[in-house]
């Protein structure tokens, strides 16, 4: 009992730095209606700025974070302006696809070429001694604590700003129908790169909680959390930003519980089959809205 | 007409310059390639071979040679591509090379010993792993194969009796890890040790590994042996000292480069052990003169490959001088002789005293290392 107890700890702080990394995956989504694959990649170079801000410069955390933040965000806006929106109009959003694949690839030999590919080890947010807390037997990650409570903060905020602001609105709008809200006055470039500045912070912050838990950092140390995390917004239904929080969280304890009590190395053929059932049964995901076909 | 006679001639006349290109050089050196990649993500790798290979060469240059004749060398890049690799082997033949040492990696070296093998060269590859490396009879390499770094691990930990339990975590999408962890598993049954876990990752699952851990944990055991790459035990060490895991570690070359990475936590390396030929930090003599050379000529701390191609390069010469072969023989009657006194020969190196046998393997003691304030220093 204590080890199931154990695992499922350790599934959620898994599942946690999913979530938080699927929050902004599904946040661009959802308003662009694009799959930004480089999402994962933006990770990696929040990671690698934050990296160079705490370790090499030696300055303290909170800045470190701070520009990884804003570092992210202006990298989201230009990787928009220039790799996504001069293909916005071209008709298939499978131009767009393909490009943000390209763009996945050439952040990772970006940061290849000017990081090297040795590893290097990240410095946790928290001091070492404050890493885990002790509850009797078990054992839980602080830095999985932060990772759930910031995305729940994030998820709040995320909401209120859609929901109750001018800009949200004109998100929503813009995720509705592109022309109507141009003609409505609503600039969609605007809208857009605003959507993608939010989504790049988002992965600034997801990328110092990655590394915190999970320290080796390399160029391609985005990848792979990228696309399990955007397994999870598909899981908790894409577009839906509290779907997101949902789906990562419970990915981490489904990949953690597979491992533990069937495989180790089929873990991911399990993660991926409770996927296929779910989308089978619900095909919007957990929390997906349903998309009424307009006739 | 007179288009075909100058054709025909032409043609004769390119033979015989392709004739005359193929004895070797009778003008007195030996002339001894290198192939690794020296550009990519490999590149210290092959960086290490050309640069351990090129010290060796200048020292038995600098005091006369192999049998008095002095060593001609030269390397190619292949960019950890095979094809590029039998290239660049190519490029090395033109330029009438008799004895290659190479290539760096698994693959490539496997890729280019088709080649030695149809114009019988003599190739002793530093640092190919991989148990096909060495198939055909003209091919020996210095460093361990994969399985015997597993089986030698088994032995250490049995004799040594350093666990009664043990756990393994191995990344079972690699051939390295799965090749270590195969012999590992078979040699531990004559051993005194149980293996209680064995988990495995993959490439694509090499993030998190708190349940492989938490299994370990459950079990009890006295070590966990991984025979996987410092990245990826960087990230295990980590979540282990977070989980409250109280096991020695212990793993094979693959995590020597560990305590290299940039910003490491070297507490907690703190006990680490590992089977290694080679480490910088070495007091013996002959390590510290070639870590002195290599840093000045090069800037950096040499790594395992450097001291394998440093020790490929006496081997050769070893060889030579016990065989009593000279410059002007052929490249196949050199690699016949070479070959037969690749089994008498005894090489003290910078990685052990090392035999061969005829399936090309080499026979030293690995030496088992443990990390202690941060530096390696010699087990036991």
């Amino acid at each position: 009992m204590v080890s199931f107890f154990s695992n499922l700890i350790n599934g959620l702080s898994l599942g946690s730095i999913y979530a938080i990394i699927a929050i902004g995956y599904t946040m661009v989504y959802g308003i662009a209606k694009m799959l930004n694959f480089a999402h994962g990649d933006i990770i990696m170079i929040g990671a690698y700025i934050a990296f160079s801000v705490i370790t090499s410069l030696g300055l303290p955390t909170g800045l470190g974070i701070l520009a990884a933040i804003l570092g992210c965000m202006v990298l989201g806006i230009c990787i928009e302006k220039i790799a996504y929106r001069p293909l916005r109009g071209a008709g298939s959003s499978l131009a767009v696809l393909i490009t943000a694949i390209g763009v996945s690839y050439f952040l990772q030999n970006t940061a290849l070429l000017i990081f090297g590919s040795n590893p290097k080890m990240f410095t946790p947010i928290i001091p070492f001694k404050y890493m885990t807390v002790k509850i009797g037997e078990f054992s839980f990650q602080t830095i999985s604590a932060i990772s759930i409570v910031v995305g729940i903060i994030l998820v709040i905020l995320l909401q209120t700003f859609i929901n109750r602001t001018k800009w949200g609105q004109g998100m929503l709008a813009c995720a509705q129908d592109r022309g109507a809200a141009s003609l409505m006055g609503i600039s969609v470039n605007g809208t857009i790169s605003l959507t993608f500045a939010i989504g790049s912070a988002m992965a600034g912050i997801a990328g110092v909680l990655l590394c915190s838990a999970y320290p080796t950092l390399s160029p391609y140390t985005g990848a792979m959390p990228g696309i399990k995390a955007f397994v999870a917004a598909v899981f908790g239904g894409i577009g839906s930003i509290p779907g997101a929080m949902v789906g990562g969280l419970l990915l981490g304890v489904i990949e953690i519980l597979s491992k533990s009590y069937i495989s180790s190395q089929l873990s991911d053929a399990i993660v991926f089959a409770v996927l296929i059932v779910v989308l089978l049964v619900k095909p919007t995901g957990l929390m997906g809205k349903k998309i009424q076909e307009k006739v | 007409m007179m288009m075909k006679k100058m054709m025909s001639a032409a043609l004769a006349a390119a033979l015989a310059v392709g004739m005359l290109s193929v004895p070797a050089m009778a003008d007195g050196t030996f002339k001894i390639g290198a192939i690794g990649p020296l550009t990519g993500g490999a590149a210290n790798y092959g960086l290490g071979v050309v640069n351990g290979a090129q010290i060796a060469v200048d020292e038995i240059n600098e005091a006369g040679g192999i049998a008095g004749a002095q060593i001609e060398y030269k390397y190619e890049d292949d960019e950890l591509d095979s094809e590029k690799s039998v290239n660049a082997y190519n490029t090395l033949k033109d330029w009438d090379m008799q004895i290659l040492v190479g290539s760096t990696t698994s693959g490539c070296s496997i890729a280019v010993s088709e080649k030695t093998k149809a114009d019988n060269m003599f190739q002793l590859t530093p640092s190919g792993s991989a148990q096909d490396c060495t198939k055909y009879d003209n091919v020996f390499r210095v460093c361990f194969s994969d399985p015997n770094q597993g089986k030698a691990s088994a032995v250490y930990i049995g004799d040594h009796q350093l666990a009664e339990k043990v756990g393994i975590i191995y990344d079972s999408s690699g051939v390295y890890s799965s090749g270590i962890e195969m012999t590992f598993e078979a040699e531990a049954a004559n051993q005194g040790f149980e293996i209680a876990v064995k988990e495995a990752f993959t490439a694509d699952s090499n993030t998190d590994f708190s349940s492989q851990l938490q299994k370990c944990k459950d079990a009890g055991v006295d070590l966990i042996f991984l025979p996987i790459y410092y990245t990826q035990a960087g990230t295990i060490l980590t979540q282990a000292a977070m989980m409250g895991v109280e096991a020695t570690f212990f793993g094979c070359d693959g995590l020597d480069g560990m305590l290299d990475m940039d910003n490491f936590n070297k507490e907690l390396a703190e006990g680490v052990m590992l089977l290694t030929p080679f480490v910088a930090d070495a007091e013996d003599e002959k390590t510290q003169s070639f870590v002195g050379k290599y840093q000045e000529a090069y800037g950096v701390t040499p790594n395992q490959f450097a001291a394998d191609s440093y020790d490929a390069i006496y081997t050769i010469k070893a060889a030579i001088e016990d065989a009593g072969a000279t410059p002007d023989m052929s490249v196949s009657d050199l690699c016949e002789a070479i070959k037969a006194s690749m089994l008498k020969i005894e090489m003290e190196g910078l990685t052990g005293t090392i035999t061969w046998t005829a399936d090309g393997e080499p026979t030293k003691d690995p030496k088992a290392m443990v990390i202690r304030d941060g530096v390696y220093t010699a087990a036991e």
